[in-house]
Parts: C-alpha cells; structure tokens; sequence
C-alpha cells in the first residue's frame, strides 16, 4: 500500500468522483504498474484531455498536465519530442479520445510515439451528464439519446491497431489486475501503446439505462467480457454482444522520437557548424 | 557587408526566431506562412531542436506548449484558417502562462477566403480571438528587417512575461524580398524566463497580484508540478473561490498593461508638425509612407505614425502625437479594425477617417495620398 501511496498527492484527496466510478479503480491500476516499475516520479509525465477521467492526474504526484477537450495526446506530443527521456502517460476518456481527440489518437498511433495511453471508457460523456459518446453502444440511451443511440461505436482497439499502435491492451475494472498487468507492459512497450480501460459510470450511464447499482455494472462489464485467448476457440455467434479482453496486439516498430533523434545525429554530422540558412523559398498556394 | 542578405519576410522571422532561441517548432502548412515551417524543418535538426508536422492546427499550437513546459522556445506559424483553429490553446497558453510564439501571415478571410492575397482582417481576431478575458501581446513587422527583429523580440516578450506572443504579418510582408542586413548574434540581449532554484517550496503561480509574474519550473526536473487550464490558485491546482478568480484574471491582464511602456515601438515620420496623421500599420505602412512623403514634397503636412506593437496599443505615445492633428486617415486592409482603436484614443479631437480596401490587393500610395490631399471618402 505505501508502495502506492508515495505516487498519489494526498493532500489533493479525496477525488472529485462520484461513489461507484470506476475511473478511480483504473487509476489505481495504473499506479500499481508504476510502482511494479518503480517509475521515477521525476521522470513521468501524465497528461489529460478534459472529462471526469481527465481529472486523474491532479491526484497523482508526477508533473502532470490537464489540458483542453480532446488535445492530450497533442500536448504530449510536444513534451516527448523534446524530452525523449521521459516517461509519458496520456489518461483520457471515450469521448475525449474517439470524439473530439479522434484525429490526435490516429496520428499518434500512425507516428508510434512513445506514449501510454489509457482511456477511461464508461461509454458515456460522465462530466457533462450523461450524453452519448462514439463509444456508446447502439441502442443503449444518453441524454441526447432518449430514444436509444441509433449511432455504431467504434472497436477502439481495432482502431488503434488500424492506426499503427504497436501494443493494445483492453480490460475492465472487473478485471483490475489484468488491466494493471496492461498497463505494466503498455508502459514498458517502447512506442505508442493503448490500454482501454472499460469501466462503469453509474450515475449517469447506469441509471438512465437502469443497469442497477455499481456492482450490478461491474457484472455487467465481466458477463460481457471474453478473454481473447478464450475467444481464440468459440463460435463466432458465441461472440455476439461481447467484447475482447486482454493484450489484443503486440509488434514492436520503430518509435517515433528515436527516429527523428537519429535523423537528426545524421544532419548534425553533416552540418557541423550553424550557419543560418538562406534560401530560395518556393511560391506556393492553399 | 557579409551580412547583407536578399531575403523573404518568412525567412527573416524564421532567422530571428532562431536567433531568440528557438528550438522546437510544430505546424501545419498553409499559404502565406509554409515557408516557415520549412526552413525550421531544416534548420532545427541542426541545432538540436526539433521540429514536426502535426496533424492540423489545434495539435500545433498543442504541441509547443508541451514542449515549452519542458524549457523550450517555441514557435507555431500559420494563417487566418489555421489560427481560427489555434485559439482555444491560445487561451490555454494565456491561462497556463506558457510562453508561446504564434506568427500569424495573414491571408484574405473569413473562411479558406483568398490563400495567396494579402490582408490585415485578423487585428480584432489576434486580440479577441479566445473566449474570455485574456493577456495576449500582438506584434506588426512593417518590413523584411523587422520580421527578423520582431520575432526576435516576440521571444523575449513571451519569456520573461509568460504570455502568448503573436508576430501578426501578412501576405506581402512574408513574402516580399529586401536587402536586410542582419545583427550580429553576439550583440543580441536575449531573454529567458525565469526559473525557480529548487523544487523544495515551490508554488507554480506564486506572484504578485500587481501584474507579476510567477517562476517557472520545467516538467522533467523533480519539481512535480500540475498545470491546468481551470482556474488555479497559486499551488496551480483549480480553484473555484470567487475571489481568486477575480484576482487571478486581473493579474493575467495586468502583466501586459504594465509590460506596455518596456515593450512599446512604434515608428514615425513626420509627426512633429503634422496636420493629417496617418496610422497604419504592415503592408498598408509601406504604402502610407510612400504617400506622406509624396505630400509633404508638395508641401502638405503629413505624417506617419505606425505601431510594431498593436496589442498593447502605444496609447500615450500616440495620443501625444495625435493631439495636434486635424484630420486622422487609418488604411488598412480590412473594413475597420485598427481604426477603432483610433476613434477610442483621438475621441472627438480630430475626425477620424477610415480607408479601406478588401479586394486582396495592397494599397497603392496614390490611394492614399489622394485622401490626404482630400480626396473622395
Ligand atoms: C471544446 C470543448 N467542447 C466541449 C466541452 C464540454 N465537455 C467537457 S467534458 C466532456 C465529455 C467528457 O466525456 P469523456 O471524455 O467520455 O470523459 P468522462 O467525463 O466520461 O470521464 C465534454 C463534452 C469542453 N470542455 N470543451
């Protein structure tokens, strides 16, 4: 437990949630990881979008960065190109990272940068109350669905794969040491690495689709969830109405900023000395 | 002079930026600003900066905040389109205070508007663009020269006050060529901002209510501090006490009302014993310039005046310059911007008379000497 503790701010306790989120077990996963790694608290950085998930950071004692609407995975863009060295753990939400942060997600996953980045998926906008989000199910009701969502969702893990993510990882907070297992090797694979974390917002997922009470949505995510090696020898209809758990892909590739640092190393050989640089400039248009 | 050299305003700007410190550049191309992004994608390899193309505007401006937490001097540039989409981190920058240069080449709007003809209808956007009350420094190169010096200067404003600095240019100015002859690096007064000595008591946005501005610590330096874009008190983490609020966003804006004097520029001609006062700033100054020194050979008395720093506007240097006009002419390549700055500080001293021309052409000097000398409104 102290192990733990040294990693969260305590005197910004207790957390802004509401009784029975799961963002705070996922966060608890994730320190759990760091402290297994026993990350240097000097050399992480976590960054957020905006939304209740978003708000993790403030409780955990490294630099931490709460930025806009869908814009974290940008802003750790810039601190890992120019801090290499760092650690960087992005924490966002489904509708911070598949909405408004769509196209940041994709092109980082495209440029495999070395970020962690963990979505807290309660399939639903939590801190604006209950609207649907690109990760609600169809069917199910938000407060801009109040005749059922006639919208699909995306498979975040296929989209991150698709993109070039090289690790992806998917478990709920049912499964919370399998989602801290996850995160332990999404930290360690060196690239742009995606754990979704799927996890249960009772106050405004839960009661505007009567799922019950925290508990009865932790077994809701665990009737749902199937082990991806389980799943290896079902019947597809079998599969109907589920999702997959545990590491979904694991490829290595070349990582964005280790790339661009030796690109560099050859151009600095190249141009010992700065000069300034004077040139024609092209005319070009749009 | 070996430092004499042919050059584009893009390039003069990238040149000065470089020689302020710059070191990490993020953008998104678009006409009339690319050629910046490309000569920083070529120079900042070099020097052991860095340099990338983000996937649009929102994550560039997103991207050089990041890095500039982590002590490094950044740079954006873009046009009308791409700063329309750069303002919610410009709010965040000015909020965060986290020092950030934006050059802003502007180009014919609203919307993808004319890419290649030059304008000035971003001079309320450069200032308001961001919801909120907000500090932000606006600066106008009228040439090559000042592009260089400028942009230089951009840097050292955003550092020491920790504020959004915008280079506001346009088309003309960007890619027009001049001789410039360059300063020497070595005689340059270079500005960083002030960082803490030690992590042990630190309070990220500790200052003086009056305006001051806090120390800044890096990310990646032990000092494991939080930034956000919510109100904060002075530990940095948010707070919703009224008045912190209250004293919070006076202190933004008092930064920049006090940092006005130090930072002021502006340039003259012929202001001494003027009747006609023309104001004008960018490509329009050129023109004006050209038409005050054409009236004053045929013995009318006109003069120049022509703001480098736009936001915060030179107030009392220009109301003592304006006093004795009789007549004050404000060109400018959008239908009434700067002007209104203009009628808010002449008052009911002098008529005020605004020139506009949206056509995606610059002024000709003719145009306006043929307003000084009276003519058709
Ligand atoms: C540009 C912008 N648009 C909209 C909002 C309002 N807003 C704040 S949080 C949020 C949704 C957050 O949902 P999600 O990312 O799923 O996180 P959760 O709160 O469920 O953890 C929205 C729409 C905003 N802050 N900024």
């Amino acid at each position: 437990m102290s192990d733990i503790l040294k990693y969260f701010r305590q005197n910004r306790l207790p957390h802004i949630w509401c009784p029975g989120c799961g963002h705070g077990t996922a966060t608890g996963a994730l320190v759990r990881a760091i402290a297994k790694l026993k990350l240097d608290k000097n050399k992480v950085v976590v960054v957020s979008g905006i939304g209740c998930s978003s708000r993790a950071p403030g409780y955990l004692d490294f630099d931490t960065l709460h930025t806009t609407h869908g814009r974290a995975l940008a802003f750790a863009t810039g601190i890992k190109l120019s801090r290499p060295d760092l650690k960087v753990i992005v924490l966002t939400g489904d509708g911070d990272c598949t909405a408004i942060g769509g196209n940041h997600f994709i092109h980082a996953a495209r440029r495999n940068i070395d970020i962690t980045t963990i979505i807290l998926n309660n399939n639903i906008y939590g801190m604006t109350s209950g609207q649907y989000s690109p990760m609600t199910p169809k069917g199910m009701l938000g407060t801009t669905a109040p005749y059922g969502n006639v919208e699909r969702c995306f498979d975040l893990a296929k989209l991150a794969i698709a993109a070039g993510a090289t690790y992806v990882g998917r478990a709920t907070t049912y499964h919370a040491t399998l989602l801290e297992d996850l995160i332990g090797k999404a930290l360690i694979n060196k690239g742009f690495s995606v754990v979704e974390a799927v996890d249960q917002c009772p106050t405004y997922m839960g009661r505007k689709n009567k799922l019950g009470t925290a508990v009865d949505m932790l077994n809701w995510l665990k009737d749902r969830a199937v082990n991806v090696k389980a799943a290896a020898v079902m019947a597809p209809e079998k599969l109907e109405g589920k999702f997959l758990v545990g590491e979904l892909y694991n490829q290595p590739e070349p990582e964005f900023t280790a790339e661009y640092m030796a690109m560099a190393e050859q151009v600095r050989r190249k141009y010992d000395n700065f000069q300034g640089g004077v040139r024609e400039c092209g005319q070009n248009s749009d | 002079m070996t430092n004499a050299k042919l050059m584009q305003g893009n390039e003069a700007c990238t040149l000065g930026a470089l020689a302020a410190g710059l070191d990490f550049f993020a953008g998104y191309p678009i006409t009339p600003s690319t050629e910046i992004a490309e000569l920083c994608a070529e120079e900042l390899p070099k020097i052991g900066g860095r340099f990338i193309q983000m996937e649009d505007e929102i994550g560039s401006i997103a991207a050089i905040i990041g890095a500039s937490l982590t002590g490094r001097k950044v740079m954006t540039a873009t046009s009308g389109p791409g700063f329309s989409l750069m303002q919610e981190n410009l709010g965040y920058a000015g909020i965060a205070e986290v020092p950030i240069v934006i050059v802003n080449v502007q180009r014919v709007g609203p919307s993808t508007g004319q890419p290649t003809s030059p304008s000035q209808g971003d001079v309320m956007q450069s200032r308001w663009g961001t919801h909120g009350d907000h500090p932000v420094v606006v600066l106008a190169p009228g040439n090559v020269k000042e592009c260089y010096e400028l942009t230089f200067k951009a840097f050292n404003i955003a550092e020491q006050y920790r504020v959004p600095v915008i280079v506001l240019m346009d088309e003309v100015i960007g890619h027009m060529r001049e001789k410039v002859i360059l300063p020497d690096i070595a005689t340059l007064r270079i500005v960083n901002r002030k960082e803490p000595e030690t992590p042990a008591g630190y309070l990220p946005y500790e200052a003086d209510d009056d305006g001051g501005v806090p120390l800044m610590a890096r990310f990646g330096q032990g000092y494991r501090f939080h930034v956000t874009g919510l109100f904060h008190d002075d530990t940095g983490f948010p707070s919703n006490k009224s008045d912190i609020t209250n004293r919070f966003t006076r202190r933004l804006l008092r930064k920049v009302e006090k940092a006005e004097p130090a930072i002021r520029e502006y340039f003259t001609e012929s202001t001494d014993d003027c009747d006609i006062l023309v104001v004008a700033f960018g490509s329009s100054a050129m023109s004006s310039l050209s038409a005050v020194r054409k009236a004053r050979a045929s013995g009318i008395k006109a003069g120049l005046f022509r703001p480098k720093t736009i936001w915060p506007f030179p107030e009392d240097s220009f109301k003592e310059l304006a006093a004795k006009a009789k007549r004050v002419i404000v060109p400018e390549m959008n239908l009434g911007q700067l002007v209104l700055e203009i009628e808010r500080l002449v008052g009911c001293k002098a008529p005020v008379e605004r020139l506009s021309k949206v056509n995606g052409e610059l002024f000709k000097p003719e145009e306006i000497l043929s307003r000084i000398m009276g003519g058709a409104k």
